[in-house]
């Protein structure tokens, strides 16, 4: 087993994946893709020089590689205070001024997040008002989002969090349990428009009123962050909203200047200027 | 004299913690002296869901607020930290950390050998890392990874530990330099201090 990677190796690894398929990691947090890069190696059983073959031998390679390497740990209705407020503050102020609008899941992983939002959305009696859409660069991942199937094993943590978000019904009443899974009603997933994007390259494919990106800036380093976010500003209408993870900050990024900080607890910013 | 031949070439300290380690905790840092030179960086373990009280609780009587960072922010001298719930903290080269919604590890999250892991990777030989009460094996690892790197490891002596489990997994794992009890624990802290205010 490998033991530990050092900097030359990682950045093989990614000059590689860069040149050959056009994904830039190189401006990744250095400690948890180096933690991403052993759990493949130990996962697929290779070592550092295999993994490079690999790469550079077999093309089909690279969507396994991309959905072991992007963290895909998430919860449905995680921090239910966050989503408290997305209902009680955000939303409705959203529809003050817009009946129908547009959401981004920026990373949505395997869509517990945006499966959140459409019960939230259903909840409040707008669901068929508002499109979401949910991006993320790695295609397996996108496909569970898109099956809105979870082991049934994840619903206990993901019923405590409705609970403590105070959602009017019980969680089992939106999905099925069939073969150990958790079957969401597919009828959620209607309004959801799911398309395969890398943040990093950062393509604007349209505007909204609201984004949500929630812990994936954590895995980018401070220059890359500001890159994201500048991409953010400018795919979210005036007044619209952005959402990031309970730890992250819009503080120390060129953008901060054209946001206001709506909850700092929850970090929502909205957009103030163009 | 000096019984454990200190310096003042050390850049941090952290420390890990379970089960039973709270009140240990609270003790080191309401001891801790008001000029203490370097930052102190603790992992311990806590509940997932429950995001706030647990740094208030531990700053009542902490000589210096407890803070939880948020990512990406830069590790200072003479502050303390507590890796935030539900998240994985690291120390990343450049000196600052980094936080990770990563899986579980050791049935943890913030799990202690990732903490103590990456500050090891940072900082190597000029690490000291203190592992206290805990009923899992969380933080061995970590314990090893500093002393591998040349740091100075520190467990709580487990006899006084509500639960030994965590220290005895680093007693077993790697050679560790000092089992103290937590009035050594600050002892030794105080005598650190020291050399670094001559």
């Amino acid at each position: 087993m490998v033991q530990d990677i050092d900097i030359a190796d990682l950045k093989k690894i990614t000059e590689l994946v860069q040149g050959k398929y056009g994904y830039d990691f190189r401006n990744y947090a250095m400690s948890s893709f180096k933690r991403r890069m052993l759990r493949i190696l130990e996962l697929k059983n290779l070592t550092i020089e295999s993994l490079l073959k690999k790469l550079s031998d077999q093309p089909s390679f690279i969507e396994e590689f991309l959905d072991e390497l992007t963290v895909n740990v998430t919860e449905m209705f995680r921090d239910p205070g966050f989503w408290r407020i997305m209902r009680d503050e955000i939303i409705p102020g959203i529809l003050l001024n817009h009946k129908t609008f547009k959401i981004w899941h920026a990373g949505c992983s395997s869509g517990e997040e945006v499966l959140s939002m459409a019960i939230l959305l259903k909840e409040m009696g707008i669901h068929q008002d508002v499109q979401l859409f949910a991006s993320d660069l790695d295609v397996n991942i996108l496909e569970k989002a898109k099956a809105a199937t979870y082991p049934i094993k994840n619903m206990e943590l993901n019923e405590k969090n409705y609970i403590r978000y105070e959602g009017k019904k019980s969680l089992k009443e939106y999905y099925k349990e069939e073969n150990g899974k958790a079957v969401f009603d597919k009828e959620l997933m209607q309004n959801v428009s799911f398309r395969k994007h890398d943040l990093v390259k950062g393509e604007i494919f349209n505007k909204f009123d609201l984004v949500l990106c929630r812990n994936v800036m954590i895995y980018f380093n401070q220059s890359l962050q500001n890159e994201v976010l500048k991409k953010f500003h400018e795919s979210l209408f005036k007044y619209g909203y952005l959402a990031i993870g309970s730890k992250e900050s819009l503080i120390w990024c060129d953008v901060a200047s054209k946001f206001l900080v709506v909850n700092n607890e929850e970090k929502v910013y909205k957009k103030i200027k163009d | 004299m000096d019984k454990y031949n200190l310096n003042n070439s050390y850049k941090a300290v952290v420390i890990g913690g379970s089960a039973g380690s709270f009140q240990g905790v609270v003790k080191i840092l309401a001891q801790l002296p008001k000029t203490f030179p370097l930052p102190i960086i603790m992992c311990l373990h806590r509940l997932k869901h429950v995001r706030n009280g647990f740094v208030e609780a531990l700053s009542i009587k902490s000589v210096v607020q407890v803070v939880e960072p948020i990512d990406k922010e830069s590790i200072k001298k003479g502050s303390v930290y507590l890796a935030p719930s539900n998240y994985h903290m690291s120390v990343e080269l450049g000196n600052h950390f980094s936080m990770s919604t990563e899986e579980m590890v050791n049935n943890s999250r913030p799990a202690i050998d990732i903490t103590l892991g990456t500050a090891a990777y940072v900082y190597r030989d000029k690490l000291i890392g203190i592992l206290l009460s805990g009923a899992n094996r969380d933080g061995g690892l970590g314990m090893k990874h500093i002393k591998d790197k040349g740091g100075l490891t520190i467990v709580q002596e487990p006899t006084e530990c509500m639960i030994d489990t965590m220290p005895k997994a680093a007693l077993a794992l790697t050679k560790i330099d000092h089992t103290l009890k937590i009035d050594e624990i600050v002892e030794f802290l105080k005598e650190l201090d020291k050399h670094y205010t001559k």
